[in-house]
């Protein structure tokens, strides 16, 4: 070390080239930051990523059909679903191979509930047959095809047979089809009939009332971000209260509130009443309906809307409008030209905030909304808890959270990750 | 500066008009109660008009004029609708008499810059009403639960004996009701029992995650960063169907396999499912407070001998933990307030607060649920406080500017 003639690699302390020591200290660096990191990160990725795609899966899983009927779905490889003609005997017989053991595990109801949601009538036509088929033993009780018949006719119709086929696949695009509104046939992906098409609509409502919301948002959050950026630190500190406690207050307190405030016999209707706005026979419906839940969601994200802009609007200096009007520009040229353009990333950041928030709301709309006001969610939970479709519940979802992930990303691009700020 | 801007006496036809105007718009509200809305708007209006001219052009005293104002309206309330009359008499009669000789004198000009235009200082205070409805639209919710949780009646409407501020209209009934009803009380402490534990979950493990993403060479970052802020984003209808599924299998993989008790189980599930929604907020609050955190410290400390644990408590931890507990009060007020996934992923037995208010809201609404919304509106308000103390002392142990 101490010969300065010395050539070759510089070395550390310890002998070894100083090179290979930082390098050494770095990786251990890096180990100990994933060291820190990594509980944390099991922990999201088991107990939320891992769910968050399972539930992908089951949107495309569909393994129901081919593991309650696994012999009738060899044989139906053979039926040509487009003849119009019923299966032969074989089928038949398959069938009722398959059905003993499922009737045995209970398994015939599920079947039939999940071949229901492609065609009504499905679900009691199992459950009645499941009775009898116990009754027929499958070695001697041959032909079957007659005596199926004649147990429910609905197995002598080709339709049944078809609509079997089609869902036989382990992994299929029904659910996803079911969710825009349409079906999964033997001659492709079809439109489901007039009377049963409601999720696109649905979709198209939960966009349409999520921008109404975004853009009310816009319009009550400006003017008070304004006021609170340019007002003494003072003031505004005292003024930012009254858009953090709102903030800071249980959603379900607010909903309450809104639900108090709209009824036929809320406080709004009674002053109007009062006042002699409104006849006392022809009060406001404004609850229950899509107004209701635009005017409480708009209430409940405002002050998402209002940080952002506030954020924004704070660090715009004042001297490029002062300059503007001293060159002779108007009030409004000022504005519209100077201040309005500077304030636009707070507009971005905002509105995607609160139409990503919107989109996916349940609790609000399920308690303002009615039958008219609710969104996509809702009906996602309808499918979860009433209805048990999980697979279009599964497969909704999944067109929801696309859409978010595709907004957060026009965040993160616009806003960045980093730059969330709480409070 | 803006104090020097010279004001001068106003002419009487902007006075007037502007008072009457005022004035119409409370005699709106006392000819509503009159069941006369269009007289008593004319009536206020002319009254008004009519004092604002005794006062400029005969009396010219403000201190007796502003006595005559307040009492008068005060004597002309209590005729009218009593008690409440009174105390909105006073107010309106100490509006007046400010309002009058704000515009007549000019007072008005004297905050505002000299060179502004009339149409100018219109827009000024028309902005400011514009924000002070908005303001009142972001806290009417909240003002109306407060007095209606303390109504006799099991109505959600201000009654009568309400609005004249009759002792009979008011009683603590609904409290009552909330501490004995037992349905309230055992989701209540199942509330207190599931958040604090899933808060303590979140904020152990986000702020060590937080200190190693806040290290300057940590691989994948941003791809760390999105995952662990994943739950925030997702919305919670969609996190709370795949929770629904992932969860039921746990739960039957410790009932079934591991021989658990269910309602043990239960909890465990909803716990777990709580501390990953609080995450986010730990993670976000607890970096925050790193970027302003002088990694020259703990080399300072390294440097006199402590080892990093050492360094940890004695050093890091005493500076972060104001972003550390607000965090935490970010989680626990992210669980306190859930209800999404604990209808998705609990059993009855593990009902909190929230969902029985949503029971309650969607099927048989008892006033209850306001008095229930008023304490939790108490609770937010102590959380928003304390919050707010933590970020000031957070930012003076920094060295920063208070802002």
């Amino acid at each position: 070390m101490s010969d300065a003639t010395q050539s070759g690699p510089m070395l550390a302390a310890d002998g070894t080239p100083l090179k290979k020591s930082l390098a050494r200290s770095l990786r251990r660096r890096k180990l100990r930051a994933l060291a820190l990191v990594a509980p944390l990160l099991l922990f999201v990725l088991l107990s939320f990523v891992i769910p968050i795609i399972s539930m992908l899966f089951r949107s495309v899983e569909n393994g129901i059909v081919s593991e309650t009927l696994p012999l009738t779905v060899v044989e139906l490889q053979h039926w040509d679903a487009e003849s119009g003609e019923l299966p032969d005997e074989a089928l038949y017989e398959a069938f009722v191979r398959d059905m003993v053991v499922a009737v045995d595990a209970k398994q015939h109801t599920r079947l039939g509930t999940r071949l229901n949601y492609e065609q009504t009538g499905m679900s009691s036509m199992f459950r009645k047959s499941g009775r009898q088929i116990k009754r027929i033993d499958p070695e001697a009780d041959g032909p079957f095809k007659d005596k199926l018949i004649e147990i429910h006719e609905g197995w002598g119709d080709v339709d049944t047979w078809r609509v079997i086929k089609t869902h036989a696949v382990p992994i299929t695009n029904g659910y996803f089809l079911n969710a825009v509104d349409m079906q999964r046939t033997p001659e492709g992906a079809q439109a489901q009939p007039e009377d049963k098409r409601i999720l696109i609509k649905l979709f198209g409502r939960t966009l349409f009332m999520s921008l109404i919301i975004t853009g009310s948002c816009i319009l009550l959050a400006y003017p008070v971000s304004y006021l609170l950026a340019n007002l003494p630190m003072r003031a505004s500190n005292m003024l930012m209260i009254l858009v953090l406690l709102p903030f800071w207050t249980s959603l379900l307190v607010r909903t309450s509130a809104w639900k108090v405030m709209l009824q036929q016999q809320g406080v709004i209707n009674e002053t109007l009443v009062w006042l002699g706005f409104v006849a006392d026979d022809a009060r406001l419906v404004i609850i229950n309906n899509q107004f209701g839940t635009i005017i409480a969601m708009t209430h409940i994200l405002l002050p998402f809307m209002i940080l952002p802009m506030y954020s924004v609007m704070q660090t715009i200096p004042p001297y490029y409008t002062r300059a503007a009007k001293s060159m002779g520009a108007t009030n409004w040229t000022t504005f519209w030209r100077i201040y309005f353009p500077q304030s636009i990333p707070g507009i971005g950041a905002g509105s995607i905030l609160v139409f990503i928030l919107a989109i996916g709301y349940y609790i609000t709309p399920e308690i303002v909304g009615g039958t008219k006001g609710v969104f996509i969610s809702n009906r996602i939970a309808y499918h979860i808890s009433s209805s048990l479709n999980w697979g279009l519940a599964a497969a909704l979802g999944t067109i929801l959270l696309a859409v978010v992930l595709l907004l957060y990303w026009c965040y993160d691009k616009i806003v960045g990750i980093d730059n969330v700020k709480l409070g | 500066m803006a104090a020097l801007t010279p004001i001068s006496r106003k002419p009487l036809s902007v006075v007037l008009p502007a008072v009457a105007i005022a004035g119409g718009f409370l005699g709106m509200f006392v000819g509503a109660g009159q069941d006369n809305v269009l007289l008593g708007i004319l009536i206020g209006a002319a009254l008004m008009a009519g004092l604002a001219w005794l006062y400029i052009n005969v009396l010219d005293n403000e201190r007796v004029a502003r006595w005559i104002t307040i009492l008068g309206l005060a004597a002309i309330g209590f005729f009218f609708a009593g008690i409440t009359g009174l105390i909105v008499g006073l107010l309106a009669g100490w509006f007046f008499a400010f309002f009058i000789f704000w515009l007549y004198e000019g007072r008005y000009r004297q905050k505002l810059l000299p060179y502004m235009t009339a149409g100018q200082v219109l827009w000024h205070f028309t902005f400011r009403v514009i924000c002070g409805a908005i303001f009142v639209f972001l806290i009417t919710p909240i003002l109306v639960v407060l007095p209606l949780s303390f109504n006799a009646q099991d109505f959600f409407t201000f009654t009568p004996e309400m609005l004249r501020l009759d002792p009979e209209g008011y009683s603590l009934k609904h409290y009552r009701d909330f501490f004995t009803n037992n349905e309230w009380q055992r989701s209540f402490k199942n509330s207190l029992i599931i958040a604090p534990i899933a808060t303590i979950i979140s904020v152990s493990l986000g702020t060590l995650a937080a200190i190693g993403l806040s290290q300057s060479h940590v691989p994948g970052r941003r791809a760390i960063m999105g995952i662990l802020i994943s739950p925030m984003i997702v919305p919670l209808i969609i996190s709370a169907t795949g929770m629904f599924f992932f969860y039921s299998d746990i739960g039957r993989f410790l009932e079934g396999t591991l021989g658990m008790n269910k309602n043990f189980v239960g909890y465990v599930k909803v716990v777990l499912a709580h501390a990953v929604l609080g995450i986010p907020f730990v993670i976000i609050t607890v970096t925050a407070t790193l970027v302003g955190f002088d990694q020259s410290l703990t080399r300072a400390a390294a440097n006199m001998g402590a080892g990093p644990v050492r360094t940890f408590f004695k050093i890091q931890m005493p500076l972060i933990l104001p972003g550390v507990i607000s965090g935490g009060l970010f989680a626990f007020i992210t669980s306190f307030d859930e209800v999404v996934v604990v209808l998705f992923v609990g059993s009855a037995s593990q009902k909190t607060l929230p969902w029985q208010m949503f029971t309650g809201l969607r099927e048989q609404i008892s006033p209850t649920i306001l008095a229930v919304a008023t304490i939790l509106v108490v609770i937010s308000i102590a959380l928003l406080t304390t919050v707010e103390l933590l970020r000031r002392r957070s930012e003076r142990l920094r060295g920063l500017t208070p802002a």
